[in-house]
């Protein structure tokens, strides 16, 4: 439980990062979760991807809804502040946030209750506005903290631990995404930590609303023989459309690809990102293709992976706002406060 | 009528939505307060667009009463939907203007009444060429039309005429144009002025005309706050318009074109809620407007901001309820909905401005309390005040002010602890300091709506639990210290009697008072401006042995809550209630205290 403090272990031999953190300085408390469940991997993988872009802990903002999902910021970066919203509102708060200090890095993390069914719009919006974010949606298709209910992520025809078929069509989030406009769409599976730690380090440094549903088994209430979100199911029916290499700024691209197998796609800050091709003539830059190709494989019953679909010139919210580029909290209130004197001016207009 | 009645009249203009009638009934505001006559101007208007009745009353009073009189003394009937009804209206010995173009011998039936006939549409449509500029016009004529029966100044029409269109100077020609033809045809055919009218008398050039709605947004402005985030409902809309307006003529930097400010129209008020919270949270000032409705939403973020500590300033512009209600009509129904927003044990100060004046200074001393307090902070205004035009002091700035950002540690406060702890109540009065997010990984901290320790972790025990709420009420009573005072107007002579009002009932009684005063009857009267009720509250209420409540809304929301926090015998409380949608009007104030009184009497 969180209120037992964690061993901390010296272990010689560490490695440091570029700002001389170790990686279990990204770590948080324990997790409270259930042995084996994906959303500890995720946990996992958030430590590792913090930890090798050397980032320091207080530049980050966690957030998140209610639910099992909402409960994992606690778990990674205790160095960072952390704010678990009320259930479907993180995207809000996230956004007020922002709007307060456009500096912050900024990690929001959902699940597929809090996204998907009570945070549907809160969800739709944070895309429209292509929020400055990391928003993952941890989605095991079920209500794990209420005892396993189906969730509106749950596929028609999956079975219910208590033996319930589910009847309706799933909402997706990575096609919602995308026909809302997305910047920047990713799936992923929390037993795939390589891609997952990719992701996660390319959804930070995209310039934008980084959306990454991540199939997180829940191994109490959904990983029964039927579910469609069990390891078992999800590791059937993986499917890989493209590999993502992440290239800090200023450095080269030494990875070697052939020429139309790969794309690359550079971010505002020189970083580029080199997405391999999986499946041949896949393109994530070309909207109508990927959801030509996403509902092709999804009749197949194939679970898509990888960053399927990128735009990294969307503008995000404060570009659309021409914002100042001080933080809001920053900027000293001599520039807020227009004075006694501007004030008697703009009375002479109302007499 | 024959009694010749200067500077204390009340005009009633009825038009239909839409035609742009609101800059001729600005017009005429502005004309008789330049002319140092206290005034104020009330808008009746439907929940629509185009095409539905809407009439904007105009009330001169040397006296400077400001609440609405149920007297019409000159009536403008422009619209044929209403033509009966407007007539109706008109107080016995009072005046009927209508537009004579198409006479209407046969409804215009009143005898105690003078009813004069202007052709507006005829004159309009024989000197402007265009449909548009005939409509619009018509609006103008009829200012001409009572410039010459209340005896307006001209010049200073004329003057506010090439003031509003300096820039398009063919308009000024147009529209002085309009004023002339009203003018000349009043001036030809009626007895002028009327026994009504207006005067030059004093010297309003301290004074300006202003909605509460402009003055809290700009009160906003003034107060640092860079994040507003709304979802638009009415009655509250304008304050995040001038909210907007100053922030481009305030905020904006010159070279780059950059924004000091970020307005974000939510895609609904529970994300509003949340936006404020976020952006409170980091350590910038934010704030939504918002009504009613509009509280209903965003309860579960409000209780959350009480229960983890984010200041906050939510803007209710009041409007009657329940449900959707009627949206353009104005009431004080929100009190009891504000003081205990959310589930669980919650509560949260509320300031309750009277006018545009206290607006713009509640506005700002919301965002201090909220800071110093930690807490939501709620600002109760209502449509009456929020979009009527009111002649208020000019308002003042002090320069020295700085804002109140409560207990923030800095970055190297942190360092010099041994350890932080976000919920720690080192002062004794129940304010834990704050870390802002982005400063030091030492101070970080989780925000979290569930259960919570003193050290800011997660608990399910009950020891740690109380130990926490039971620090929130140490808080409310340093709230109750920070609150503004209540206002209190001692009566001439020695008296049982107490009134109790808040907002925008203050005119009505005030007038009332007056009144009741010329019928030998003396009341104390204390108005409430804040939540938590502080000692003056009380000792006002232990005071008297009858206290008319006075309030806008059917169950008596003050009443109750003066009840359950002040723990006076409920008897004493008497309330006067009005909650008719239309502002209140001082006949009821009056009317409400003689006849309990009188029955008293009986018994």
């Amino acid at each position: 439980m969180s209120y037992i403090k964690k061993p901390r272990l010296d272990l010689p031999g560490q490695l440091t990062n570029e700002i001389g953190l170790l990686k279990r300085d990204y770590e948080g408390a324990l997790s409270t979760l259930c042995a084996g469940c994906g959303h500890d991997s995720i946990t996992a993988a958030m430590v590792q991807a913090l930890w090798e872009l050397s980032m320091p802990p207080e530049k980050v903002i966690k957030l998140s809804g209610i639910g099992c999902s909402s409960k994992t910021p606690a778990y990674f970066l205790s160095g960072a502040h952390g704010f678990n919203s009320v259930h479907g509102r993180m995207p809000s708060v996230a956004v007020g946030a922002h709007a307060g200090n456009r500096n912050l890095v900024c990690v929001g993390v959902s699940g597929d209750g809090d996204s998907l069914s009570i945070g549907f719009g809160q969800f739709g919006h944070a895309v429209r506005r292509n929020l400055n974010m990391l928003y993952i949606i941890e989605n095991n298709g079920v209500y794990g903290l209420t005892k396993g209910q189906f969730s509106a992520a749950a596929d028609k025809g999956s079975k219910s631990k208590k033996g319930d078929i589910n009847q309706w069509k799933n909402i997706d989030a990575v096609s919602t995404a995308i026909s809302m406009g997305s910047s920047f769409v990713a799936r992923s599976f929390s037993g795939d930590r390589d891609q997952l730690v990719m992701l996660i380090k390319a959804g930070i440094l995209h310039p934008g609303c980084a959306i990454v549903d991540v199939v997180s088994p829940c191994v109490t209430f959904n990983n029964h023989p039927g579910s469609t979100k069990s390891y078992t199911y999800t590791r059937d029916h993986y499917h890989p459309a493209s590999q993502t290499d992440f290239i800090p700024p200023a450095s080269e691209i030494k990875v070697s690809y052939a020429e139309g197998t790969s794309i690359v796609v550079e971010l505002h800050d020189g970083s580029k990102l080199l997405l391999k091709k999986a499946d041949s003539g896949y393109d994530a830059t070309n909207r109508s293709k990927v959801m030509r190709y996403l509902e092709h494989q999804r009749a197949q019953g194939e679970v898509v992976t990888g960053l399927l679909y990128i735009n990294a010139e969307l503008p995000e919210m404060h570009r659309i706002y021409r914002t100042s580029a001080t933080p809001m909290k920053d900027v000293p209130f001599e520039k807020l406060n227009p004075g006694s004197d501007a004030l008697a001016q703009l009375q002479a207009r109302m007499r | 009528m024959s009694e010749i009645r200067v500077n204390d009249f009340v005009l009633k203009i009825g038009t239909v939505n839409g035609t742009g009638s609101a800059s001729a009934n600005g017009l005429l505001l502005k004309a008789l307060f330049r002319m140092g006559i206290p005034v104020t101007g009330k808008n009746l208007f439907p929940s629509n667009i185009q095409g539905l009745p809407t009439w904007y009353g105009i009330r001169a009073s040397h006296r400077g009463y400001m609440a609405r009189s149920k007297r019409v003394d000159l009536m403008v009937a422009l619209n044929a939907q209403t033509y009966q009804k407007d007539m109706d209206n008109v107080t016995p010995g009072g005046f009927l203007v209508y537009d004579s173009t198409w006479p209407r011998q046969r409804q215009l039936n009143r005898t105690d009444i003078t009813v004069l006939g202007v052709p507006l549409a005829k004159l309009c449509n024989e000197n402007f060429s265009d449909a548009r500029v005939r409509i619009l016009m018509k609006n103008i004529a009829y200012v001409g039309v009572l410039a010459a029966l209340l005896d307006i100044d001209t010049t200073i029409l004329r003057s506010l005429i090439e003031e509003t269109f300096a820039s398009k100077p063919k308009l000024v020609k147009s529209n002085l144009k309009a004023i002339n033809l009203g003018f000349n045809y009043a001036k030809e055919n009626f007895t002028c002025p009327l026994p009504i009218r207006a005067e030059t008398m004093g010297d309003n050039s301290k004074h300006i005309m202003i909605d509460g709605n402009s003055a809290a947004g700009l009160g906003c402005v003034y107060a640092g706050a860079t994040v507003g985030a709304w979802y638009p409902i009415t009655p509250s809309t304008g304050l995040m318009d001038a909210f907007k307006a100053y922030c481009k003529m305030f905020r904006m930097d010159e070279e780059t074109g950059q924004k000091n400010y970020v307005i974000v129209q939510a895609e609904d008020e529970l994300a509003a809620a949340g936006i404020v919270l976020g952006a409170n949270w980091v350590g910038a000032r934010a704030f939504t407007p918002t009504s009613g409705p509009g509280i209903s939403l965003m309860s579960e973020f409000i209780g959350f901001a009480y229960y983890t500590e984010i200041p906050s300033v939510f803007f209710d512009v009041q409007r009657v309820g329940p449900s959707t209600g009627m949206p353009t009509r104005t009431q004080q129904c929100d009190i009891m909905l504000c003081a205990y927003a959310s589930h669980g044990d919650t509560q949260h100060p509320m300031l309750l401005p009277a006018n545009p004046y206290e607006c713009f200074e509640m506005a700002v001393s919301a965002f201090d309390l909220a800071e110093r307090l930690q807490t939501p902070v709620f600002v109760l205004s209502d449509l009456d005040i929020g979009m009527n035009d009111w002649m208020i002091p000019e308002l003042k700035w002090d320069d020295s002010y700085r804002p109140d950002r409560g207990k923030v540690l800095t970055s190297e406060d942190v360092e010099k602890l041994e350890k932080f702890y976000r919920y720690l109540d080192v002062d004794g009065d129940g304010i834990a300091a704050r870390t802002l997010p982005g400063e030091n990984a030492k101070g970080a901290y989780f925000v979290r709506g569930s259960g919570h320790n003193k050290h800011g972790m997660y608990t399910e025990s009950s020891e740690e639990y109380k130990d926490l709420v039971d620090r929130l009420l140490v808080k409310w009573k340093t709230a109750r210290t920070l609150v503004p005072k209540p206002v209190v107007m001692q009566a001439e002579q020695q008296t049982s009697i107490g009134i109790i009002a808040y907002g925008s009932s203050d005119g009505a009684v005030i007038e009332a008072l007056d009144e009741l005063r010329e019928k030998g009857l003396h009341a104390d009267y204390m108005r409430v401006r804040a939540f938590p009720f502080n000692g003056e509250v009380t000792r006002f209420v232990e005071k008297h042995e009858t206290i008319f409540v006075v309030e806008q809304n059917r169950d008596a929301q003050l009443r109750s809550l003066l009840i359950l926090e002040t723990n006076t015998d409920a008897r004493k409380l008497v309330p006067v209630l009005h909650y008719s949608g239309m502002p209140m009007p001082t006949s009821c104030v009056v009317e409400g205290i003689c006849e309990h009184l009188s029955v008293k009497d009986v018994a």
